[in-house]
């Protein structure tokens, strides 16, 4: 029972969104009364019991229909969505669709964009990664030769400092993928960056690395040594494939934990230096404004967060009884320890349960059982990493930030359940 | 250490742990210098990286006219592009208003994110006097420089932002939430 429902639940939030729920509607049309409009085909057929489906009746497509395999025509609303608001087509955001998407990885073709000057096509037999400034020999390497360096896959999580930016004056998103589908899971594959550092031989007074893109923006961010040395990454695949244009093909560079924009994509330039560069990304932007006028810079960490993506903004309950809450959380500080729900607004919770693997800085699926009385709740979801930081409240954030701070908006999400079981974007 | 230890790898393993003491792979190439120029376009702070040139403040009214005020409004007001002019006195208010004059702490900035990335249709194409004007023309009018300023790679590093001393590190964790389970609010 719990899948039909839960199927009809999930709404058809986004652009192409009408023709599912019209298609189920007359789906659901015809399986109550006119059976043989027969010429209609195999969408307008009642292909139910007793019938026998019209695919058992003919041959399928065939293999070669699509070499790079694609989604089910009627996943076409499943895609990735922006808020609306760009400039310039190529300077903007695409949010991944969190409320279909099911266990903890994200697929190559549904995890979030966010480019500053477009998706450059970058030929990777004359894409070059130069590696200068203060190193005993700057060098260039070819594509080639950089998948010949030992490799490491690992899942993490990639998340855009501006996630939930909008959330924070009044409830914006009127979907989960609006309000919050700035974050990704995969497993991202390449070199790790000690590896081509160490051939390079950096100076002892180099502390900084300037990573540049090779994008119209030439996207530029001072990454400290430290960091470089620990578990920063030149990864070219995600998900077991080279990476999507999108995602900095054929090159980025990849900081586990740390915000989105730094991990900087078409990679071609590391130049070491003693400071930071003070780039345009981490002067203008990228910092976060404090109440008392002066702003945090290098604000590189994301903390721990979590958001339901089941029942979520622009969901429908349309029935009592039980529904499965589930949702997604992680934390830049390490692994996800508990994640707790509550649906009285926060006045009680209960642990939800944690999809295994819990791996460390990656995304962690969790989902507490629930049943819907038809009157209203309000859902919550907290989430706890190993350090002990446990996700804030918006009045704890506003209390230390005041109301200027865009970047790094971890609070505790809000979905209001009504009693005719519509669900909506509130703060409570 | 063995013979048998050598062979069996230990002594790899040792040289990758000490830095930088000999390249262990040997892949790729080195950048010669005329490459390196050619892709060594950032700026520091302490002008590091800004390249012979000149501009004044009505050279620079000449570029921005010609290449920026359709997507930064006719004086730096913005629109549809950001706002490069104004909001100083503002940053401690709850509607603050961040532009090259208000917020940003170098000058320097500026030539570097202007040469690499404006104007957003044609990128790397402004010579380096005209980015020297531009910029000289983006602190006039926020106020910063006088009207006969003129920018290079001496005088440009020595303007004095107004939010030079604004920016401090990251202070997180700054919210300690109790992960209480019942009678919570
Ligand atoms: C076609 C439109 C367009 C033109 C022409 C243009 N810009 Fe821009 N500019 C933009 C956009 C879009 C952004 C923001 C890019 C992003 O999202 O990262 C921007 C950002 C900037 C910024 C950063 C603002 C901030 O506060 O962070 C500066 C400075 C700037 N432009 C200067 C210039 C100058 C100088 C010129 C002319 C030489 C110019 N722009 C021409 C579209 C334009």
């Amino acid at each position: 029972m719990s899948k039909d429902i839960r199927e009809a639940d999930v709404p058809d939030a986004g652009v192409g969104a009408g023709s599912r729920r019209r298609f189920l509607a007359r789906g659901a049309a015809l399986a109550g009364g006119a059976i043989g409009a027969g010429a209609a085909g195999a969408q307008t057929a009642d292909n139910t019991p007793p019938n026998v489906p019209a695919w058992m009746k003919q041959e399928g497509q065939p293999l070669s229909k699509d070499p790079y395999g694609l989604p089910s025509p009627f996943e076409k609303h499943v895609i990735r969505q922006g808020r609306g608001d760009q400039v310039m087509p190529g300077a903007g955001s695409l949010q991944s669709p969190l409320q279909h998407l099911r266990g903890m990885i994200t697929p190559n073709g549904l995890v979030f964009e966010r480019s500053h000057a477009g998706v450059p096509d970058i030929d990777p037999a004359q894409h070059r990664l130069m590696v200068h400034g203060l190193v005993k020999r700057p060098m260039i390497y070819t594509m080639d030769d950089l998948v010949r360096f030992p490799s490491v896959s690992r899942i993490h999580f990639l998340e855009c400092s501006g996630n939930g930016s909008r959330e924070l004056r009044s409830p914006f998103g009127k979907s989960v993928q609006i309000s919050h589908g700035l974050v990704s899971c995969c497993e991202w594959t390449g070199v790790l960056l000690s590896t081509v550092l160490e051939e390079a031989g950096v100076d002892p007074r180099g502390k900084w690395v300037l990573a540049e893109g090779a994008d119209a923006a030439g996207m530029s961010r001072s990454v400290p040594m430290e960091k470089c040395l620990e578990d920063a990454m030149l990864v070219y695949a995600q998900n077991g494939e080279r990476l999507r244009p999108q995602q900095g093909y054929p090159l980025r560079l990849f900081l586990p934990g740390w915000e989105g924009n730094i991990s900087v994509k078409w990679l071609r330039r590391l130049k070491v230096a003693a400071e930071p560069f003070m780039t345009r990304e981490e002067t203008s932007k990228y910092t976060d404004p404090m109440p008392d006028g002066t702003a945090r810079q290098f604000t590189l960490l994301m903390d721990a967060k979590s958001v339901i993506t089941y029942p979520a903004a622009d969901h429908r309950l349309r029935q009592k009884g039980f529904h499965e809450i589930s949702g997604i959380a992680w934390s830049g500080r390490g692994r996800i320890k508990r994640v707790d729900v509550s649906v009285d607004a926060g006045r009680t919770w209960r642990q939800a349960a944690l999809q295994e693997p819990v791996l460390d800085r990656a995304v962690v699926r969790f989902r507490l059982p629930w049943q819907w009385d038809g009157g209203e709740a309000v859902l919550q979801s907290r989430a706890m990493d190993e350090s002990g930081y446990v996700q804030p409240t918006r009045a704890q954030l506003i209390a230390e930030r005041g109301m200027n701070f865009g970047y790094h908006n971890n609070m505790i999400q809000s979905w209001k359940v009504g009693s005719g079981g519509e669900v909506t974007n509130v703060h409570a | 250490m063995s013979m048998l230890e050598l062979r069996t790898g230990v002594a790899l393993v040792l040289l990758l742990a000490l830095p930088a003491a000999a390249q262990t792979y040997g892949f790729g190439r080195p950048a010669t210098e005329r490459e390196i120029a050619g892709w060594n376009i950032d700026v520091s702070p302490d002008g590091a990286g800004l390249p012979n040139g000149s501009g004044n403040v009505a050279q620079g009214k000449q570029v921005y006219d010609k290449s920026c005020a359709t997507c930064h409004g006719a004086k730096g007001e913005g629109k549809p592009a950001d706002r490069l002019v104004g909001g100083q006195g503002t940053l401690k208010s709850d509607r603050a208003v961040r532009t090259i004059g208000s917020y940003w702490p170098f000058a320097t900035t500026i030539y570097d994110y202007v040469y690499r990335a404006m104007p957003y249709n044609a990128p790397q194409t402004l010579t380096p006097d005209e980015v020297y004007a531009v910029t000289a023309y983006l602190l006039h009018l926020n106020g910063i420089v006088g009207a006969d300023a003129v920018m290079n790679a001496q005088t440009l590093p020595k303007i004095r932002m107004p939010n030079r001393d604004g920016f401090v590190p990251d202070a997180r964790p700054d919210t300690a939430n109790v992960p209480c389970r019942v009678d919570c609010r």
